[in-house]
């Protein structure tokens, strides 16, 4: 069977450093960062009172009450995102009628809306005073079924939970499922929840910069001084589709999936190898058939921990060696956007590629002996280039390697 | 919730949170409009205002409890009946 070019014909975001792609494209080129102090969380026992700050979107007037009804907060950003997505790829809404659309999205917790639920539950003694909408929110395929419901979608329909690979799978797979033939167009994405409920168990072992004094540069990754992530969230769409369906549909192609790559690291829960993460990085890049030298940007998972950057940039530059392709982690701006961050980081880097520069990995004022051995953008580089890759690992050791070129007929 | 509530009472109190939770037009909730058709229900929304009404009134309902209620004045005789 032949295989099928598959290209992206649509983005949609809704982060912490811009409600779409154009505030994005802005707060990429200039380093804004996306992370504030929330004294709520000081009070609910915190260890670390940052976060990156998104504010809830108002659906009211945009989408009827009982589709906001079945809604928890991460399919909230997810559908912004989405709208953005498919106005873009030139989808309107009687389109799903007559072509099959699928949908995979990347989401792995939708805590808060449990939490609150069984809040109601356990102080009413009654499961009926949780209301219609609580079941659909407290499922974590909240967002793809609720996704598929309001669009109507007929085609293949669940939610991916690789952890903060999570999005980026999602795109690996629909790119599989197009490229073999299963499905003409698969909306994907990675939706993330942004609240004192859903990140209390991970600032309880120790993850979270406490950088609080200066929480626009806590967020350091590959910095020698980094002490830890930032959580952080929103949502991210990526239209897939087949270059075929694109061309004869007159949609915008911004660019082509051309590798992806996977691997497990087959050990600790949370502290990552490099191994692992360079199996992913050599899968990928087999797949997408390139030399090393045609990578010209890595948008890397790097979070601000001490082991998982300095492993990343040892898998790196054990793959790359002494071609150099500029890296940055768009994470020192947003802060990590977990199950989001590998559909957001895809957005981020089309976003440069389309507009001629390498977004900047803020706060990284000193490289540890690792860090150093890579080519890491420390300020906004305008630059052209057509092929990027982007890394994605989550806990458990689950990795993720996409690499993305610019459509050339 | 209160024993001397009136008819007058039970109805803006239903009206209000009607409006409210269902974005309907208070011009379309009439004594003799039907409830489903005019509010737009689904199962689950009956789910919902099993809890509505347990916040406005104080009291629990079952979803049996809607099978007789065709009309809004059916509905606030049922609520009428129970708070008074």
């Amino acid at each position: 069977m032949k295989l099928r070019r598959v290209v992206i014909t649509g983005i949609g975001a809704y982060s912490c450093i811009g409600k779409n792609v154009e505030e994005i494209k802005n707060s990429l080129y200039t380093g804004k960062s996306g992370i504030i102090y929330d004294p709520a969380r000081k009070e609910m026992g915190y260890r670390s009172a940052l976060t990156g700050f998104i504010e809830r979107p108002n659906l009211q007037g945009l989408l009827h009450r009982r589709y906001r009804g079945y809604m928890a907060e991460e399919g909230e950003y997810a559908y912004i995102a989405t709208l953005e997505a498919l106005k873009q790829a030139k989808i309107e809404d009687s389109f799903f009628d007559t072509h099959e659309v699928g949908i995979l999205y990347g989401n792995d917790s939708t805590a808060n809306a449990t939490v609150e639920t069984n809040d109601i539950i356990r102080a009413k003694k009654d499961t009926s005073m949780a209301g219609g909408g609580a079941i659909f929110q407290c499922m974590n395929s909240t967002v793809s079924m609720i996704l598929s419901t309001i669009f109507r979608l007929r085609g293949i329909n669940f939610t991916i939970s690789g952890a903060c690979a999570s999005g980026s799978h999602s795109i690996g797979m629909a790119y599989t499922m197009i490229r073999h033939g299963y499905q003409d167009i698969i909306i994907c994405g990675g939706a993330q929840e942004v609240n004192a409920v859903t990140f209390a168990s991970f600032d309880g072992i120790g993850a979270f910069s406490i950088r609080e004094s200066d929480p626009t540069k806590a967020s350091r990754p590959f910095d020698k001084d980094r002490d830890g992530l930032v959580p952080s969230g929103g949502g991210a769409t990526v239209i897939l589709e087949t270059l075929e369906s694109a061309l004869s549909r007159g949609a915008p192609i911004l660019g082509e999936v051309i590798g992806y790559g996977f691997s497990s690291n087959g050990g600790h829960i949370s502290q990552p190898n490099v191994d692992g993460p360079s199996r992913s990085l050599n899968m990928c890049i087999q797949d997408a058939r390139i030399q090393l030298k045609d990578i010209e940007y890595i948008n890397a998972h790097a979070t601000s921990t001490p082991i998982g950057d300095m492993n990343e940039a040892k898998a790196i530059h054990q793959v790359f060696g002494n071609n150099k392709p500029y890296v940055s982690s768009t994470k020192s701006m947003t802060g990590h956007e977990c199950w989001m961050a590998g559909a957001s980081e895809i957005v981020y880097s089309l976003i440069m590629m389309h507009n001629g520069f390498i977004a900047p990995n803020i706060n990284m004022n000193e490289p540890d002996e690792d860090s150093a051995k890579i080519n890491i953008a420390t300020s906004t580089i305008d630059k052209n280039f057509d092929v990027f890759l982007s890394n994605s690992f989550g806990f458990g050791g689950t990795n993720s390697t996409l690499i993305v070129k610019k459509y050339k007929p | 919730m209160n024993s001397v509530m009136t008819m007058d009472e039970v109805i803006t109190i239903t009206n209000n949170f009607l409006v409210e939770e269902f974005e309907v037009d208070m011009a379309s909730i009439k004594p003799d409009a039907p409830v489903k058709e005019t509010l737009e229900l689904d199962s689950l929304d009956y789910v919902d205002l099993v809890v509505l009404i347990d916040t406005h009134f104080g009291f629990k309902v079952q979803q049996q409890d809607f099978k007789g209620i065709v009309t809004f004045q059916d509905f606030y005789n049922f609520l009428h009946q129970r708070v008074k």
